[in-house]
């Protein structure tokens, strides 16, 4: 590679005050551990982890735990991780992010074990939903990703996911082949990037009222055809079936891991594809060097010799493309069918995972990992039983974006020329 | 259009520099040259952005009908006519829909009698009721755009009005209507003022983006709706998620008998816009928030509190919002349901864009959106055209708002004096 991929700089200065929060945070997830899920946690009850996925032929044995010692132990290392981040000079500096993960992963832990004590949880299954849910949100972050990074704000991608999923169903049905369906709804989410490119940067519209223009006009024209159309006429086109999954040989008979990332349909392949390619483009080539530049600072780009405008029509119909994938996702990848307002607001959440991911590709699939796994937790409560009600769990994605976004956790920060429409000087 | 062009004698040769300068604070400057094109040329735009959103609607009913295809099969002239009655099927049970037909008005003043001259004049009043929560909501934005803060979340803050009044209206007993009433009404907007000042509050405090944090709350709002709706404040007797019916003393009073629903809100609505047309632009202390919109380094510089600013209007705009949610439960639903707001919050946005974030003009885009949203109902019993074609209308009469150069390049109209005008808006990068 003969351009130098301009990693973004780790700060490693950690100031003070985020030492002492952070080390605060970890001491209560842990007193929360033990408040929340040992008092009220017998001493003789077990917990049954499943380890294999539904219908695998590779089974590997089920974990069982003591519940309460689980938790126990699970809440001192928590308690004892934020003392040393309090008392140690700088704390643990620059793995705090990576000490901040570990706290969260067991307190989630913990959690699993106090909602399934006594019961048993098919920890595969949890794996296996989580992705599945990440799969839309993902490849919509990706599209945010995409758009603003060459400083372009998608807030459209709940309408372009929409119409995604709509005409995928219809076209589908229709002309009887997933793959057409696929392409249309591509190519329907491509002419609303299209819009939203002329609307923000030819004629230089506030992007958010665009973006916004876009997911009401989506809204509408998607439950339009609906309900004068595929509703009344279910079979004939509102019918298009789903992409079967594709099984890798040997790597999907692999326990565990192997029916839940090497046994699904082309969607899933297809989000980890674009996560590579996002990520190889934008940080190892010289287009992708580009794309930031003119997100950053569209002038000293410009000055380059970079087509501003260019680069930018180019980023817009791209991640509109990746929305429309996200949403055909909807249909004809999971359900099979089109229902008004499908999505609901799952673009916006690709949005928040795209802040929380930090603007960064691969943060935006953990992001949506995440949020998907929020998801599919809260499914599975009415089942385990849990007091908990499951709003408050589908809440959580939305408040942990907040904090993210408020910088108590941690700063994300979005690109400088984001939302700013270029006027050449002198044009 | 001759009003437009300047006459040589207006067009200032020199300012003496305090002059520029409070343009400069105010952002006065710009705007105060179309304003000589007189009121006709100001609406011009939104006028022709309205048209030409209700020809593409018409468009596309034409297109989404099968009848019209098969009668282009037989010729091109039945064609025409087939298109033609389609859409004129549609429009005129949208326009009778929304004002109520002429000839069964005559026919029931004629006759004198009482129900049937209510159900007569029932399609304008209901017009009336459905453009109520559209004041309050196109409010909460305009302050909002005023303030230079976009409130987004003002879905989610309807609904957190239309929870609090839902829960005073039903919960408090035993108090005389003059009492319970204005609580409730003002505990609707309590909800969604706090629904409102916590992303002020964040924004002015970290930096973090009002869009965001508001998109986010309107999701939280559902959720926590969702989770009310299903437990602590679910109807005794009811299976669904629905709330227990207010009592007589928080409702708001109607003005005429069955079926007509035409309330009080829709004066308090009136009231309210003038109270914010009062406050922005009558007071000393308006006059320092709409400094924060227009030029937040000026105002720091003149000594106005930035932070105070943007925390105060997205706490007023979030009132507002919540004033909405409460004005239907109080006036029109009387309990609250979970698909309770049909996109108020949204729609809001395209109503102060159109209104050009004052008053007035918010008054007349709730006119015009509540008469559309009440006609398509209409339309959708009548014509059989899903209401969906309203939000595709709307969203065409937002680009063009957002985007006039889109009309003046089709209607081939002169670039406005002063540049282009466009919209008041706080943008993404714009902190």
């Amino acid at each position: 590679m003969a351009t130098i991929a301009l990693q973004q700089q780790k700060i490693e200065y950690v100031s003070p005050s985020r030492q002492r929060v952070m080390g605060i945070l970890f001491i209560l997830l842990g007193a929360a551990t033990w408040f929340f899920f040992s008092r009220g946690t017998g001493a003789d009850i077990q917990t049954k982890f499943v380890m294999t996925p539904g219908g695998s032929t590779a089974t590997l044995p089920d974990i069982i735990l003591p519940a309460l010692a689980t938790v126990n132990v699970l809440a001192v290392l928590c308690v004892i991780l934020g003392i040393i981040q309090l008392v140690k000079p700088r704390g643990f500096g620059r793995y705090t992010n990576w000490i901040l993960t570990a706290v969260v992963g067991m307190f989630i832990l913990a959690f699993l074990t106090w909602a399934a004590s006594g019961k048993s949880l098919n920890l595969a299954g949890l794996l296996n939903t989580t992705l599945l849910k990440a799969v839309p949100l993902t490849l919509g972050a990706l599209s945010g990703v995409l758009c603003e990074r060459a400083g372009v704000v998608n807030i459209a991608i709940e309408g372009m996911m929409l119409m995604g999923a709509m005409v995928a169903a219809l076209v589908g049905t229709i002309s009887g082949s997933l793959w057409i369906g696929l392409i249309a709804a591509i190519a329907s989410a491509a002419v609303l990037g299209l819009v939203h490119g002329v609307l923000s940067i030819r004629y230089k519209t506030d992007q958010i009222v665009s973006g916004t223009a876009i997911n009401i006009f989506s809204t509408g024209m998607t439950s339009y055809i609906s309900a004068k159309f595929m509703q009344v006429n279910q079979i004939e086109l509102n019918n298009p079936g789903v992409f079967q999954p594709i099984e890798i040989p040997v790597l999907s008979s692999i326990p565990f891991f192997g029916p839940i990332l090497f046994k699904q349909n082309i969607f899933f392949y297809a989000m980890f594809i674009f996560l590579a390619l996002l990520t190889f483009g934008l940080y190892y080539t010289r287009w992708g060097l580009r794309l930031r530049s003119v997100g950053e600072h569209p002038r000293a780009a410009d000055t380059l010799g970079i087509n501003v405008f260019r680069t930018r029509y180019i980023a817009v119909l791209l991640g509109s493309m990746m929305a429309g994938v996200g949403g055909a996702y909807f249909t004809i990848g999971s359900v099979g069918g089109f229902d008004e307002v499908m999505t609901a607001g799952r673009g916006f959440i690709s949005l928040a995972a795209m802040i929380f991911g930090n603007w960064n590709p691969f943060g935006a699939f953990g992001a949506g990992a995440l949020f998907g796994f929020a998801d599919s937790l809260a499914s599975r409560f009415a089942i385990l039983g849990v007091k908990i009600p499951s709003e408050f769990l589908l809440m959580t994605p939305y408040l942990v974006t907040m904090i993210v976004l408020a910088g108590v956790v941690g700063r994300s920060r979005m690109p400088a020329a984001d939302g700013t429409p270029y006027v050449k000087e002198g044009g | 259009m001759t009003e437009e062009q300047p006459k040589p004698e207006e067009s200032p040769p020199k300012k003496d520099a305090a002059k520029i300068l409070i343009e400069e604070i105010t952002g006065e400057g710009p705007r105060a040259k179309p304003r000589r094109r007189g009121v006709l040329g100001s609406l011009l735009v939104p006028m022709l952005a309205i048209f030409t959103g209700l020809v593409l609607g018409g468009v596309f009913i034409i297109l989404t009908t099968p009848a019209v295809y098969a009668a282009f099969g037989v010729s091109i002239w039945e064609g025409i006519k087939a298109a033609w009655s389609s859409v004129w099927v549609a429009y005129s049970a949208l326009f009778t829909g929304a004002f109520g037909s002429p000839s069964a008005i005559i026919a029931a003043l004629g006759s004198g009698d009482m129900t049937a001259i209510r159900q007569a004049f029932y399609p304008f009043f209901e017009s009336l009721v459905a453009t109520t929560p559209y004041i309050f909501g196109g409010l909460a934005l305009a302050l909002g755009f005023r303030v230079g803060v976009f409130n987004i979340g003002a879905e989610g803050q309807v609904f957190m009005g239309a929870i609090v009044a839902t829960f005073v209206g039903y919960a408090l007993k035993g108090l005389p209507m003059i009492i319970h009433l204005p609580l409730a009404f003002l505990a609707g907007g309590l909800g969604g003022a706090v629904w409102g000042f916590i992303p002020g509050i964040l924004k002015a405090k970290t930096g973090a983006h009002e869009v965001i944090n508001t998109i986010m709350l309107n999701y939280v709002a559902f959720r926590l709706s969702e989770w009310l709706l299903n437990g602590p404040m679910q109807r005794p007797d009811s299976f669904n998620p629905v709330s227990p019916f207010i009592l007589d003393s928080a409702k708001l009073p109607r003005f005429f008998g069955e079926p007509i629903r035409f309330h009080l809100g829709f004066f308090i609505a009136l009231f309210m816009a003038w109270l914010v047309y009062w406050l922005l632009w009558r007071t000393k202390w308006g006059f320092s928030l709409r400094m924060v919109g227009a030029n937040p380094h000026a105002a720091r510089y003149a000594g106005v509190s930035v932070t105070v600013g943007i925390v105060v209007g997205m706490t007023l705009a979030g009132a507002l919002a919540g004033m909405a949610g409460g004005n239907e439960v109080l006036g029109v639903s009387h309990s609250l349901a979970m698909a309770f707001s049909s996109g108020y919050g949204f729609d809001s946005i395209a109503i102060a864009l159109l209104g050009n974030s004052h008053p007035v003009g918010v008054v007349l885009a709730a006119l015009l959106f509540g008469a559309l949203r009440n006609g398509a109902t209409a339309m959708q019993l009548a014509a059989g055209i899903p209401i969906d074609i309203i939000s595709i209308v709307q969203a065409m009469i937002l680009v063009f708002i957002a985007a006039p150069a889109i009309i003046r390049t089709i209607y081939r109209l002169r670039p406005a004096a002063g540049g282009e005008e466009g919209v008041v808006v706080a943008s993404w990068g714009g902190k």
